[in-house]
């Protein structure tokens, strides 16, 4: 998080190649048949075989006869929607779970049972889990070495890991010490521990489960020539991930997986955005994006704020918002995008500043207040900050409503709430057998839409969201910016922060980019076009020289 | 269709694990009666247990438990623990009875106004000053001990006519010579019944269960976390001042040194037998009240077969441990991961 401050490289133009998604233009568009059996690869070498992977659970079928081969030396990509079973079928990879009876697990020819996380290890696999599994209270060496201690006679070695923890810091790049606590630690960083993890285990096979959902596109560039370099040393990695421009710049061979099936496998050369899509929905996204509202132009604007402060990570932030309008917010990591949010909606306590909610002046000291007055927030934090996993899909929807449903202010409108649930799951094509479902046991895109029809049943005048469709598979992610379209032709004022700038792009209608704390630019409506370049140039400062961009 | 099938799946057995949550251990007490019947027939040649008149006194004796209980379900729910319901009993049950021995009819509600405002205390410190519950009611386990002592002069208070003797000792004649019920254990159903109400019917209830599951989450989405917790604190304390006056009622007498010692372990380990989780968010009263007759039942039925008190103690609390594992063990069959 700290690395934008710090890191030298944040002036560079260099940078600007983050996820560019353009490069599609060179490529032909090849017959996606080909299967993994008969596609040429670089260095050869089968290091992991896997066929008829079954795995069910109680009654239910997970997946299905599933197969998956990869050589030596390549990133090999696997994708799918959620629930498609990619995280099942890493997790028997990684010994997690056990696989059904009948299927086959190779590596390096050699037939194998994998029955528990260290026979894993063993033959030589390292799995990297969306949440890190390191103790932040211990050191980074001893979180590398953790569970393989050097000793003797059981006097742990300090020195000697230290010693050791140093090369392995040092091939992968990192800035920091064998001896700094992990707690003090970026989560790039932290990840940068993990792959220390698994190259000190000396893994053939490094399993990477959406590793840059939590990074800036400048954390995730680095990450990927990390891995590029991992992979130049013979290291296989199986990389899962939704973002479709990483996997396209990334992977030597993409697997699809669809409901559990193995749907096939392509080579670089002919996994196009279209063919992956093609094979992980079983039929063509037209448009991913829709953008049908015209934003009409209130006077008033229905979000105006003015040089808003909180004293540490926003810094003096103007701008309006109007009703109808869709708004980007980019900027990297650490910029302060959802620290500003949190001064807008009265999470956090501004140090200076005004803000007026259609043209009024407004001071919320909580969030209760800004929902009085008309705005929702959607965290970027599902579970975290925003669901109750334990209580059901009805009682999430209906928790900020039910208050004012209640009879009498405090006795709960059960038929209302039921009402309102089959609604909202009816509008919002919510995936779930009933609304009294625990919201735990849903895919993440459900989820997603669950807590989205908690903020929208409140009726909102103005709604902020923050990485609305983070870990959501790509159908929910379609839907979810049609709810945000129709939302803004109903007048409904959206303020959208996001980290994927293809997503800014396909939704705004004006986009504003934060560096490190203040509002750097607005692009679109009268200033520079919404592209990825010139959203890239104001959130690393790359457009801090005045020329540049001017021109486009 | 695959997908459709696993949800089905998921669904299935979250709903089977939902509904046997709620209602915690009933198997359990079931076959813990039974079991007990079935001893004291071979022990003692007559089945003793399973007779309206024992089943009296079970409720009678489990029914300051289920109400100390009811307060800590709520606290329990919302990640915290009250550990000063014992001695805030035992002050109260003092000011019951030096209350009616000045001002009769006045003495019940002083004690419910004692828990109240010793409740409220926890609360505040918990709920303004961010202090852990542990440490606050750990603190007041110890200092309202002394007040309880304080209040009487550190002597035994004795009050031979008492006015709401009654509702400790007698009881209400349903079925005349057959069947009556206790007045305490009318008034534990009745605190059972307004804690069902309140946790599954009000808004509040739904607030309870938020904070409890994700006090962050309860924050940002509008509701006011200081206030569920100063309530929560609140009804403990309520709830133990009405266990004060129970127990005065029962014993015409309390000592501020004696009375109500380790009562908080048994209404945790009541609210853990109901199956509410310690990390909050999720419980159920009704499992808290079969958790309490799972006590009762234990204790009055090893005094039946004639157990001795320490052996008593020892099988006590390996039942205890025993039935949560099996309750653990359960409940991981049926999730998922």
């Amino acid at each position: 998080m700290n690395l934008s401050k710090d890191s030298p490289l944040a002036c560079m133009p260099g940078l600007m190649h983050v996820q560019d998604s353009e490069r599609s233009t060179g490529v032909t568009d090849v017959d996606p048949r080909c299967r993994s059996g008969d596609t040429q690869t670089r260095s050869g070498r089968m290091v992991l075989e896997m066929s008829n992977i079954s795995k069910t659970f109680g009654s239910v079928k997970t997946l299905k006869d599933v197969e998956l081969t990869v050589y030596a030396g390549e990133v090999h990509a696997v994708m799918g929607e959620n629930g498609a079973g990619k995280s099942t079928l890493m997790k028997i990879l990684a010994g997690a779970y056990t696989a059904d009876p009948g299927g086959e697990i190779r590596i390096d020819g050699q037939l194998v049972s994998i029955d528990g996380p260290l026979s894993a290890r063993k033959h030589g696999i390292s799995i990297i889990y969306q949440e890190l599994a390191l103790a932040p209270n211990l050191t980074v060496a001893a979180n590398i070495y953790l569970g393989r201690e050097a000793s003797h006679g059981g006097v742990v070695l300090k020195k000697c890991m230290a010693d050791q923890c140093r090369d392995v810091l040092a091939r992968i790049g990192a800035d920091f010490y064998p001896d700094t606590t992990v707690a003090e630690l970026s989560l790039a960083q932290r990840q940068l521990v993990e792959i220390g993890r698994a190259l000190h285990a000396r893994s053939k096979i490094i399993i990477m489960d959406e590793p840059t959902t939590t990074l800036s596109s400048r954390e995730a560039d680095r990450l990927f020539d990390l891995m590029r370099q991992l992979r130049d040393d013979g290291v296989a990695i199986i990389y899962i991930s939704h973002r479709m421009a990483e996997v396209y710049e990334l992977a030597d061979h993409v697997s699809v997986l669809r409901d559990g099936q193995y749907v096939g496998t392509l080579a670089r050369k002919d996994a196009t955005p279209a063919a992956i899509v093609r094979m992980m929905v079983g039929r063509d996204l037209s448009s991913l994006y829709k953008k049908e509202h015209k934003p009409a132009r209130d006077p008033v604007p229905a979000l105006e704020v003015r040089y808003i402060s909180d004293g540490i990570r926003v810094r003096g932030c103007s701008f309006a918002l109007h009703g109808g309008e869709v708004l980007g917010l980019a900027g990297l990591m650490g910029a302060g995008r959802t620290e500003l949010a949190y001064l807008i909606c009265g999470a956090r306590t501004r140090s200076s500043g005004e803000m007026l909610v259609a043209g009024r002046r407004v001071d919320f000291r909580t969030p209760r207040q800004s929902q009085d007055a008309g705005i929702a927030y959607l965290t970027e934090d599902r579970k975290g900050l925003g669901l109750f996993l334990d209580m059901t899909v009805s009682e999430n929807i209906n928790l900020g409503i039910c208050g004012r449903d209640a009879y009498g202010g405090w006795i709960l409108n059960r038929k209302r709430a039921r009402q309102r649930a089959a609604q909202a799951i009816d509008s919002l094509l919510i995936r779930v057998k009933s609304a009294r479902t625990p919201v735990g046991t849903l895919s993440g895109g459900n989820q997603q839409k669950v807590l989205l029809s908690r903020l929208l049943e409140t009726r909102p005048k103005i709604l902020i969201l923050d990485e609305p469709t983070r870990g959501v598979d790509i159908g929910a992610k379609s839907e979810i910016y049609r709810i945000v379209d129709d939302l803004a032709k109903a007048g409904v004022a959206v303020l959208v922060i996001s980290s994927e700038l293809t997503e800014v792009i396909g939704m705004a209608d004006r986009v504003i980019v934060m560096r490190e704390g203040e509002i750097a630019g607005s692009l679109g409506r009268g200033n520079r076009a919404i592209t990825e370049e010139n959203i890239i140039a104001l959130a690393t400062g790359a457009g801090c020289m005045p020329q540049q961009g001017r021109s486009n | 269709m695959n997908r459709a099938i696993e949800s089905n799946g998921v669904i299935k057995a979250a709903c089977a694990r939902l509904s046997l949550r709620g209602f915690g251990m009933l198997p359990i007490l079931v076959i813990l009666g039974v079991l007990m019947q079935v001893v004291t027939l071979y022990v003692t040649g007559e089945g003793s247990f399973l007779t309206s008149q024992n089943m009296g006194i079970v409720a009678q004796q489990a029914a300051i438990n289920v109400v100390l209980a009811a307060g800590m379900t709520f606290v329990i729910i919302t990640g915290g623990i009250d550990l000063s319901v014992g001695s805030i009993l035992s002050a109260a049950a003092m000011v019951a009875l030096i209350v009616s021995l000045h001002a009769g009819p006045m003495a019940i509600p002083a004690a419910l106004a004692a828990g109240l405002v010793l409740g409220l205390c926890n609360g505040a410190l918990i709920a303004f000053f961010g202090l852990p519950p542990f440490i606050v009611t750990l603190g007041s386990l110890t200092a309202v001990r002394g007040i309880a002592r304080l209040v009487g002069g550190d002597a035994t208070v004795f009050n031979a006519e008492l006015p709401f003797a009654f509702l400790g000792n007698g009881s209400l004649t349903i079925i005349p010579g057959v069947f009556s019920v206790p007045y305490l254990a009318i008034i534990a159903l009745a605190v059972v019944l307004v804690s069902w109400f309140i946790l599954k019917r009000t808004v509040l209830g739904i607030h309870i269960y938020a904070v409890g599951g994700n006090a962050d989450a309860a924050r940002l989405s509008g509701i006011r976390p200081w206030a569920v917790l100063l309530f929560v604190y609140a009804v403990s304390g309520l709830l133990a001042g009405l266990g004060g006056a129970m127990s005065a009622a029962r014993l015409y007498a309390a000592n501020g040194l004696q009375l109500g010692q380790s009562y908080e372990l048994d209404a945790i380990t009541a609210v853990i037998l109901g199956g509410t989780s310690f990390v909050g968010g999720v419980g159920s009263i009704w499992g808290t009240l079969v958790g309490a007759l799972i006590i009762a039942v234990l204790s009055n039925g090893l005094i039946l077969i004639g157990v001795s008190d320490i052996w008593q103690y020892i099988i006590k609390g390996l039942v205890i441990i025993g039935a949560v594992t099996l309750d653990r063990y359960r409940l991981r069959e049926n999730a998922r991961t």
